[in-house]
């Protein structure tokens, strides 16, 4: 049977982790490699890397971490942030990302998903869609949630599957960094209507959080950041959680 | 001794070298090429696959001389070759992927979509699913059965015969995701993303 994946997810700046793991005993606090291999180590089904280096100069670093971290980590790395081209995505998996995340750029020009997706297989593709409540429907957002294009996330979901993407990986704006849990209703409205896996994100702050993304928001996969940054729970205790509540993990 | 990743091109394989060069520790020698002379003196061979079924066979025959070196190597020497992914599909005699396509012919059989039962499974199958290990493998030694491994793919290989299959996995219905036969390995799963279990495989068929 397939099991539900936890997917810890680590923003990475300069080439630095911002709001990192704080509890454990590191040498060194801010190096993706050594946090990445601590969540394998602890049971992560996948790592997943939001890039979100502002300036230009330093964009390039991502790919030295990526490159150190794919050398000690042996489960699936996604990364993600500021990817707008061909040349970014096949760059990031020669780094050895397994899956890159395409979010303003796949908004902007859904032939970065049509082109990537028939290059790369869709297996590697992952649209992310950041998605905000307006009156009855969802609005996606690009640029880290600064813009609004006005476009129904719902609509958009369903153009991306067609389009190519492997996987969705869909955050509340409503809800991300309020700790109050998933939009379920925006989670498994999306998950109805495409047949293609959905990664939950933005707004864990409990395991029943979890829970409820995968049971009600239907979603394959959940992503959370801080509740194991801050050594609220391990991944090994979010699993056990999860297996208690009936629902299939890999332990 | 050496083992040779085939690189022909088609899809991201950096995590396969990753995970080679990991389990080789330097005592073994990895070679990623497409260069045919040296495949053809390579001990062993790992032949991945991203993308379609279709274009990994075009990128094969693209490379003048490469699926006769890759025939010769299994065919007339015998010797190991691990298919991983579509590395496996292509195993077939035919794929339906993008459209009918030829394969290897190495075992009899075909590569299909999997039903996904009017939407109910979500395709691609992705993430960690067990595998039911039904015949022992050179390359399950020390892996338990019911050990979980990394799926990503939506097609699979259906062979005209059972003997071949090693290991099986359940998402739809029962699917093939594993193969020996004689010097001929393959996996559906990734045994490079699946962590130290997957590790174990690649060390099993680099021991062989």
């Amino acid at each position: 049977m397939l099991k539900n994946r936890i997917i810890p997810c680590l923003d990475v700046k300069n080439g630095r982790v911002v709001k990192g793991i704080n509890f454990v005993d590191l040498k060194d606090a801010g190096d993706p490699v050594e946090q990445a291999k601590i969540y394998s180590d602890g049971g992560a089904d996948e790592i997943c890397f939001l890039d979100i280096t502002a300036s230009n100069e330093n964009r390039d670093i991502i790919y030295e971490v990526v490159e150190k971290t794919s050398k000690k980590c042996f489960v699936p790395l996604t990364v993600g942030g500021g990817v707008r081209s061909i040349d970014d995505i096949n760059k990031l998996l020669n780094c050895g990302a397994d899956k890159v995340s395409i979010n303003t750029a796949a908004v902007e020009n859904s032939k970065v998903v049509v082109d990537s997706s028939k290059k790369f297989g869709s297996q590697c593709i992952v649209v992310a869609i950041d998605a905000k409540k307006n009156g009855d429907k969802w609005e996606v957002f690009t640029h880290g949630g600064r813009n609004n294009s006005g476009i129904d996330a719902l609509e958009y979901a369903k153009k991306m599957e067609d389009s190519g993407a492997g996987e969705l990986l869909v955050t509340s704006m409503d809800r991300d960094g309020t700790q109050v849990g998933y939009d379920i209703e925006l989670m498994s409205q999306i998950s109805s209507k495409v047949n293609i896996p959905l990664i939950a994100s933005g707004g864990v702050g409990n395991l029943d959080h979890l829970v409820e993304g995968i049971k009600s928001g239907k979603a394959s996969a959940v992503l959370a950041a801080s509740i194991f940054h801050y050594g609220k729970y391990s991944v090994k205790e979010a699993k056990q959680y999860l297996e208690s509540k009936g629902i299939p993990v890999r332990t | 001794m050496n083992v040779t990743i085939v690189d022909y091109k088609s899809g991201n394989i950096s995590s396969v070298i990753n995970s080679f060069k990991e389990v080789a520790e330097n005592k073994i020698k990895i070679e990623v090429t497409s260069d045919v002379g040296k495949i053809k003196s390579a001990d062993k061979v790992v032949l991945p696959g991203q993308g379609s079924f279709k274009s990994c066979v075009n990128a094969l025959q693209s490379i003048s001389g490469l699926v006769d070196c890759l025939n010769d190597f299994v065919m007339n020497k015998k010797k190991p070759l691990l298919g991983i992914c579509v590395g496996l599909q292509m195993f077939a005699d035919v794929g339906y992927e993008e459209s009918e396509t030829k394969g290897l012919g190495w075992i009899p059989g075909k590569v299909t979509k999997i039903n996904n039962r009017d939407g109910k499974y979500k395709l691609p199958h992705i993430g960690w699913n067990e595998i039911n290990i039904v015949k022992d493998s050179k390359i399950f030694k020390n892996i338990k059965d019911k050990s979980h491994m990394y799926f990503v793919h939506s097609y699979e290989f259906v062979p005209n015969n059972q003997n071949s299959i090693s290991a099986t996995t359940e998402y739809s219905s029962k699917h093939v995701c594993a193969i020996e036969k004689e010097n001929i390995f393959g996996t559906q799963f990734h045994p490079e993303k699946s962590d130290k279990l997957g590790l174990q495989i690649i060390d099993n068929f680099m021991r062989l």
